[in-house]
């Protein structure tokens, strides 16, 4: 394993002290309990939006915190959910007394972890809602699985809705915008290599030279095939067609194109994979009236993507374009 | 013979031996169906247990079992942290008060922590994870109890039960969890959880059977 670390078990912290000095102005760490906090908060009359979990997919969610998104991320060990007391610490230095919005990917321990922590925030008196993303389409059967995984959505709901915080929006209405959201996103992601968690050392899982794993989770979850490497026209078309057909998305629909980068796959293949989302789409009558390329949701230094589509209407595309900034997203202020 | 508060503080500190002998066992038991880092995580948590243990030498079992839980709870994270934390946190709240247990108590209090485990994780048996191995010691445990069977004898029996149950999670598909994604590639794989609560019996017993 080559990484430009000190120790595995220094990983996080010391990140955590890189980003606490890189971006002072906008945020502040705090550390054991660790959670990244806006420098500002609390925010008065203003609904506080935590998220958080493992290690390993940043910018996620660290990166996102600050003016129009975030007001709190919890960074658990790599790849492993954080803690109640990080959730717990990052509500209370959030809340403002217009309660607040845990934003949770679905997965098991992040799911159960927040859960804990909604429940010792409501018994300090803080009122807490919660949102669960589960856009992952390589999940076929969520009955016999921990259900749909929470991926590229995540990211577009903390602006989105973050956006909506900023505006004054009570806390029922931001739970409902973010569950919209969800409901409206839809994603898939391949894998060209695999990662290397600190700890462990080695790669998470084997991938020979020439073949790539279609539907691949962000901590190296197997998908749905393993297949020989193809064109990038094939691929696009492999991740593109099971997102198009679950929501379904519809001749005449606008949407949002998030086109991530696992962490280790050059811009240049980012936005060669972006045209040819494009053209599938164009051939489908869907206009891409928003888009966002670049890794955001990474799984360490695994090489691939994955596609997000999100169908806008007024009020989602009205906080999505609304000012941001934030370390890895900043716009309009 | 009871099961006493002295045995539990032995009971906690040689399950830190063997989560730390068997961490990359564990592991890598974790990396064939999880997200390899199952053996990492418990003994983070419960070698920060370890260092509580002396705020509560002198406590009832209750504290005792009260203070793992919230340790782990707040320092495993993944979904072991919860589901382990909750486990005993219900077990202490099985044992409050209390300086001894027998073997009837012990049923009462493990069924207890059975239940935290599957209301946390809303789960039940069949679906690759701990319970299948926690689930079985609990029920011979009772049927050793139904049969006059002594603390030792009892705990055996669970024992056994648990590790066959643990065994039995092989073959099993997995349905709750990351190994559930896996999908029909699960089948072939022990389960960690399962693999890290027959740890835990197996330390109960072995603390009980030295103190003979």
């Amino acid at each position: 394993m080559k990484k430009l670390i000190n120790a595995p078990e220094q990983v996080v912290k010391e990140a955590l002290a890189g980003m606490a000095d890189a971006h002072a102005d906008l945020l502040t760490v705090h550390y054991d309990p660790d959670f990244i906090v806006r420098a500002d908060a609390p925010i008065a009359n203003k609904v506080g939006l935590v998220s958080g979990g493992g290690s390993g997919h940043e910018p996620m969610h660290g990166g996102f915190v600050g003016k129009g998104m975030l007001d709190a991320a919890c960074p658990g060990a790599v790849f492993t959910s954080p803690v109640p007391d990080q959730m717990l610490a990052a509500t209370k230095a959030v809340s403002a007394g217009k309660g607040v919005l845990h934003i949770v990917k679905n997965y098991t321990g992040d799911v159960m972890n927040f859960e804990m922590a909604a429940e010792l925030a409501a018994a300090e008196g803080i009122e807490v809602a919660s949102v669960v993303t589960n856009d992952d389409v390589a999940v076929k059967d969520s009955l016999y699985t921990a259900g749909r995984r929470g991926v590229g959505v995540t990211v577009l709901m903390e602006k989105i809705v973050g956006g909506a915080a900023e505006a004054g929006a009570d806390l029922a209405a931001i739970k409902r915008l973010a569950e919209k959201v969800n409901a409206h996103g839809r994603s898939m992601g391949m894998a060209l290599t695999s990662c290397v968690v600190p700890h462990a050392g080695k790669p998470t899982f084997d991938l020979p030279d020439d073949e790539m794993e279609i539907g691949i989770g962000i901590h190296g979850e197997p998908g749905r095939t393993r297949v020989k490497v193809g064109h990038a026209a094939d691929i696009a078309a492999m991740l593109a067609a099971p997102i198009l057909e679950d929501l379904p998305f519809k001749q005449g629909d606008h949407v949002l194109a998030f086109v991530n980068g696992m962490g280790g796959t050059p811009l240049i293949e980012l936005y060669l994979m972006y045209n040819e989302l494009h053209k599938i789409l164009a051939g489908q009558g869907i206009t891409i009236s928003r888009r966002l390329i670049g890794s955001y949701i990474t799984s360490l230094e695994m090489a691939g993507c994955s596609f997000t589509l999100l169908k806008l209407d007024d009020e989602l595309t009205k906080f999505w374009d609304a000012p941001v900034l934030t370390p890895a997203l900043r716009w309009g202020y | 013979m009871q099961i006493t508060a002295d045995h539990v503080i032995k009971f906690i500190e040689t399950i830190t031996m063997r989560v730390k002998e068997q961490r990359d066992y564990l592991t890598q038991l974790d990396s064939a169906i999880g997200d390899a880092d199952h053996g990492v995580n418990l003994d983070r948590g419960f070698t920060t247990v370890l260092t509580k243990l002396p705020s509560v030498a002198d406590k009832d079992i209750g504290t005792i079992l009260k203070t793992v839980g919230t340790t782990l709870v707040s320092t495993v994270g993944g979904a072991s942290g919860p589901l382990y934390g909750t486990a005993f946190l219900r077990a202490g709240m099985a044992s409050a008060d209390r300086f001894e247990l027998t073997v009837d108590d012990l049923a009462v209090v493990i069924e207890a922590a059975l239940e935290g485990i599957q209301a946390r994780g809303k789960s039940t048996r069949g679906e690759k994870t701990m319970i299948d191995a926690i689930g079985p010691a609990v029920d011979a445990l009772k049927a050793a109890r139904a049969a006059g069977d002594d603390l030792l004898t009892s705990l055996r029996k669970a024992v056994a039960a648990c590790q066959a149950g643990m065994e039995a999670t092989i073959p099993m598909l997995a349905t709750k969890g990351r190994a559930s994604y896996l999908g029909e590639r699960s089948i072939g794989h022990q389960d960690p959880g399962a693999t890290s609560a027959f740890l835990m019996a197996q330390a109960l017993l072995e603390v009980l059977e030295a103190s003979q």
